[in-house]
């Protein structure tokens, strides 16, 4: 044991007490491990990754670039898939496969954007919630909540539009407001449930401030639950801009938009079938893959046995 | 020594490893362990020492999946558990052996009501014999279960919820669910430790009054020396997944040898007074990892070289006193 | 106004601590936790609280160290009134105060650091510089025997007893004058509670400290404490120092709380007093027996113990006892002592 009597900063405890990099590792492989458990979440992973690349390097996946823009060609147009066009092409001449990837883009922008406008004052107004739970505070916010929560999504978001101009960032705003509501909701939850924990009492009892027990001793505590939602939450955000995009609004043609690719390959049904069924079909693809994808978070996440 | 006649329970050298990250928990290594009729047998050990896990592989309740037993035979009345399909496992949980949990509390259901809780495991244990089983004789045969278990008005309490009961009233409960169908072999763990001491009083007297009525065998597993001392003929002292000293009990008390086990008892506190021992240093080993030869061996102040390279067989001290150590041998 | 004798650190006067969980016809239903409590804390000494669910000796604890404001009475802390919670104290005496709870893995912030564990109460009450920090915690560290690199453990890392040792470094971090313990070794081993303990005792020792030691493991507190007070319902039943407690146990609760202890050895089983065997389940808080609330368990009632609750009686220095067996012969027909 050492013996230390008023030591100075360049004694040996310095050396010895750097926090130890090899932890992450350590943690990296085990957390690893938790996640797949589970084969479904590799599944969803893969799937992610296969969703994200494609986005990011769109110009060289799809084979018709091009046509993910102003084109029209009209010889080629209502082509079934086939070799040259996997899945066929639309009413305008135009790949279907390229515009699913570069619908990608924007689908995935959009939750992005979505959900760090969302997530930050949602999850602060549910700590500051959860925290003075009971007082006024507690019912303005909540109640504030449940307002938003009770306005129907879609009609929420199409107000909003119709306010506003359709367009892509438009479209972002109206998805945020009818976001953040959830995460206040979930914070509410988990905030009001730990601060009755000994460990949060032990930090008032010895006089910590407010601002300490929310932000260093409750919220590192509701990381878990906040992590999992987002995962979750990105292939629901994107659901609902393409529902948003199959009434109109959102990104607007030429840009493509795979609820808008829904929206005009549906008059064609049911002769020119791959119109319609093959940006459906992405859509699922998004929303399973992230949907097993968080399932593997939530597994990971969870505070067990190692 | 033991008369192969009228052994019951037959723990041979039982391997448990637990499936993790990195590798395997080798929890138990080589668990040994008799319960004869009508015996009265203390499993005493500390938390992670092994002993919830040897009492879930009798009753195959391990998580299932994360778990392997690469070697060991738990025979039952002659027969390998082990081996057992899953009809016959069903029938050993159902008529001959039954566990009692730690905590009541959440042993029981809280939607479902005391009638209905008890009255589902009659209804099993009969309806593997009878194709029908009448409503007013499950009630007949609940609230008789009941009654064995000392509750007052059991006729009412058919139709309370647990949350109506306290703490002994429920561990009462689970008592008479454990006795109401099965009968030769009861486990009971850690009974009353979550209960006020004058209750875990009552608990633990009305396991020796029905143990006693009915004949049966039980295995009482606990941290608590006192407990055991008052309540068992024989102990089994267990440390990291092996069994380091087995002996009649007034023999452990009086004639302890395992170095583990003087160090245990000198860390209970005396009602007489007079301080406490400084406990154990060290800590339980790494499962992942464990030592190769005797397990205690990190911590034990007598350890020689051959502690360190071969885990200890039993030695006989005294009769029926086995010792797993080899300053015993000296 | 009540005084502190100069020996006292504290001092609790007739303290109530009532929780209200509804009403009924007749009026509010209240919980009486503690119901009227008389006892003081001398310096460095180790006052010990023993009893069972339902006696109060938690609610006790948390009402000293400001977790619930007194329903009625007074707690004097070095001659300050502290009868209110925590967020009414002074840093000063929050400084003073501290506690330790008895399950380290909820006491302890899952997601924190030991490090980070130990800087709180750094900050809030020593002077120390921040760059003196890590320095102060392995200091911390060593007087519980922990190594200085569990600085950067998470609590899940770390095993029971150690976890309760930086419970314990956490307490001691503010420099107190009382640490109120909360069975700190309850949720432990037997022989990690030996080693917790004996820490404990040095501690106490080297730094002058006081101790409320709550537990309800009679031996524990019989090698623990100075003196013991025994509680049943809110009320105190039985105090007098540790020797006397277990040679001459005079109320009958405190001997049936004696009787019932599980021992390993001959000499302790000589010691219990006769066998009672309890009867009957523990009463209830929210509406106590009348009279003296045990005595619908007490096997050695009289009539009048079901109508008047009996006072404290001082049956010789320092041994106090709430019993109609040894009230003043000329209030009752006593057993006499």
């Amino acid at each position: 044991m050492r013996n230390l009597s008023g030591g100075q900063s360049n004694s040996p405890i310095a050396v010895n007490l750097a926090r130890p990099k090899s932890l992450f590792w350590t943690n990296l492989g085990r957390n690893w491990y938790k996640f797949s458990r589970n084969p479904l979440s590799i599944i969803g992973l893969v799937i992610v990754l296969v969703i994200i690349i494609s986005a990011i390097f769109a110009p060289w996946i799809a084979p018709y670039p091009e046509q993910a823009g102003p084109f029209v060609d009209f010889e080629n147009a209502g082509q079934p898939p086939s070799l040259q066009h996997l899945c066929g092409t639309d009413n305008m001449g135009r790949d279907i496969f390229s515009r699913i990837v570069f619908a990608f883009r924007g689908a995935l922008i959009m939750a992005i954007v979505v959900l760090a406008l969302a997530v930050p004052p949602g999850v602060l107004l549910g700590l500051i919630a959860g925290y003075f739970q009971g007082g006024w505070i507690d019912t303005v916010i909540m109640r504030i909540t449940d307002i938003f929560l009770a306005v129907p999504p879609l009609i929420l978001a199409l107000a909003v539009a119709s306010v506003l101009e359709p367009n892509l960032m438009n479209a972002m705003i109206a998805v945020t407001l009818m976001w953040w509501p959830w995460y206040t909701r979930l914070l509410y939850g988990t905030a009001s449930s730990i601060k009755n924990e000994y460990f949060v009492i032990a930090a008032e009892l010895t006089g910590a401030g407010k601002f300490h027990i929310i932000f260093r001793e409750i919220l590192p505590n509701c990381l878990s639950p906040i992590f999992t939602k987002i995962a979750l939450d990105v292939g629901w955000v994107i659901l609902i801009g393409a529902s948003l995009s199959f009434v109109g609004l959102g990104q607007q043609p030429p840009t493509p938009a795979l609820g808008q690719m829904v929206s005009d390959g549906a008059r064609y049904m049911p002769i020119f079938w791959w119109m319609t069924i093959f940006p459906a079909l992405a859509i699922v693809l998004i929303l399973l893959g992230f949907n097993l994808m968080g399932d593997g978070i939530r597994d990971m996440l969870e505070r067990g046995m190692g | 020594m033991e008369t192969k006649e009228n052994i019951l329970l037959n723990i041979k050298n039982l391997h448990v490893w637990y499936r993790v990250y990195g590798g395997y928990l080798k929890v138990l290594n080589g668990v040994n362990l008799i319960v004869r009729e009508g015996e009265r047998v203390g499993l005493v050990g500390e938390a992670g020492c092994g002993k919830t896990t040897t009492m879930k592989s009798i009753l195959q309740i391990l998580p299932p999946g994360d778990f392997l037993i690469p070697k060991g035979e738990i025979y039952y009345k002659g027969k390998d558990i082990l081996k057992m399909n899953f009809s016959e496992i069903q029938r050993l949980r159902s008529k001959e052996i039954a566990m009692i949990f730690q905590d009541p509390t959440a042993a029981l259901n809280p939607v479902f009501t005391i009638g209905t809780q008890i009255g589902d495991v009659i209804k099993y244990s009969i309806a593997l014999e009878e194709k029908k089983v009448y409503k007013e004789k499950l009630k007949i045969l609940s609230a008789r279960a009941l009654k064995e278990a000392y509750l007052p008005d059991p006729e009412r309490m058919l139709v309370n919820y647990p949350f109506q009961l306290s703490g002994g009233m429920r561990q009462r409960t689970c008592i008479a669910m454990a006795i109401s169908s099965s009968r030769n072999l009861l486990i009971a763990d850690e009974p009353g430790t979550s209960l006020d001491v004058t209750i875990q009083d009552q608990i633990l007297h009305l396991l020796k009054e029905i143990v006693e009525k009915m004949g049966a065998s039980i295995i009482l597993i606990t941290h608590s020396l006192g407990v055991a001392r008052e309540m068992t003929d024989r102990i089994y002292v267990m440390y990291a997944g092996t069994i380091v000293e087995t002996a009649l009990t007034k023999d452990l008390f009086k004639n302890p040898v395992h170095p583990y086990t003087k160090g245990l008892l000198a860390s209970v506190p005396k009602l007489s007074g007079g301080g406490i021992a400084r406990g154990i240093p060290g800590r339980i080993p790494d499962y992942l990892n464990p030592p190769q030869g005797c397990r205690f061996q990190p911590r034990c102040e007598h350890s020689t070289s051959s502690c360190v390279e071969n885990p200890p067989q039993f030695f006989e001290v005294e009769e029926g006193h086995l010792v797993a150590c080899y300053l015993a041998q000296r | 106004m009540t005084q502190l004798g100069n020996d006292e650190i504290l001092k609790a006067v007739n303290l109530k601590k009532y929780f209200r969980i509804g009403k009924d016809k007749k009026g509010p239903i209240f919980v009486r936790a503690v119901d009227g409590v008389n006892f003081s804390i001398k310096y460095g000494e180790t006052l010990g609280l023993v009893g069972e669910s339902g006696s109060g000796k938690s609610t006790i604890a948390y009402t000293v160290v400001g977790m619930y404001r007194p329903t009625s009475g007074q707690i004097l802390f070095k001659g300050q009134n502290i009868g209110m919670e925590a967020v009414r104290r002074p840093l000063s005496l929050k400084k003073e105060i501290q506690i330790v709870f008895q399950d380290p893995s909820s006491s302890l912030n899952p997601e924190q650091t030991v490090e980070q564990i130990l800087s709180l109460p750094l900050r809030l009450h020593t002077r120390t510089p921040k760059r003196q920090f890590k320095e102060k915690m392995v200091e911390l560290l060593e007087k519980v025997e922990l190594p200085s690199d569990y600085l950067y453990k998470l609590p899940l890392s770390i095993g029971g007893g150690e976890k309760q040792m930086v419970a314990i470094a956490r307490a001691l971090a503010s420099n107190p004058s009382l640490i109120v313990l909360d069975e700190p070794t309850s949720a432990l081993d037997v022989s990690i509670q030996a080693k917790v303990i004996n820490k404990l005792m040095n501690l106490q020792k080297e730094l002058n400290l006081t101790y409320l030691f709550i537990t309800h493991d009679l031996s524990l507190e019989r090698n623990v404490a100075s003196r013991i007070v025994i509680m049943y319902l809110g009320k105190i039943c039985e105090v007098a120092d540790a020797a006397t407690f277990f040679e001459k146990p005079l109320h009958p609760y405190t001997q049936m709380l004696i009787s019932s202890v599980p021992v390993i050895t001959e000499e302790e089983e000589k010691l219990k007093p006769k066998k009672i065997v309890s009867i009957g389940e523990i009463g209830s808080p929210v509406n106590p027996p009348s009279g003296c609330s045990f005595h619908p368990r007490c096997p050695y009632r009289m009539p009048i113990c079901s109508e008047v609750d009996p006072e404290m009686i001082e049956v010789s220095p320092g041994h106090i006892v709430r019993c109609h067996l040894f009230s003043r012969p000329e209030k009752t027909d006593s057993k006499g002592v």
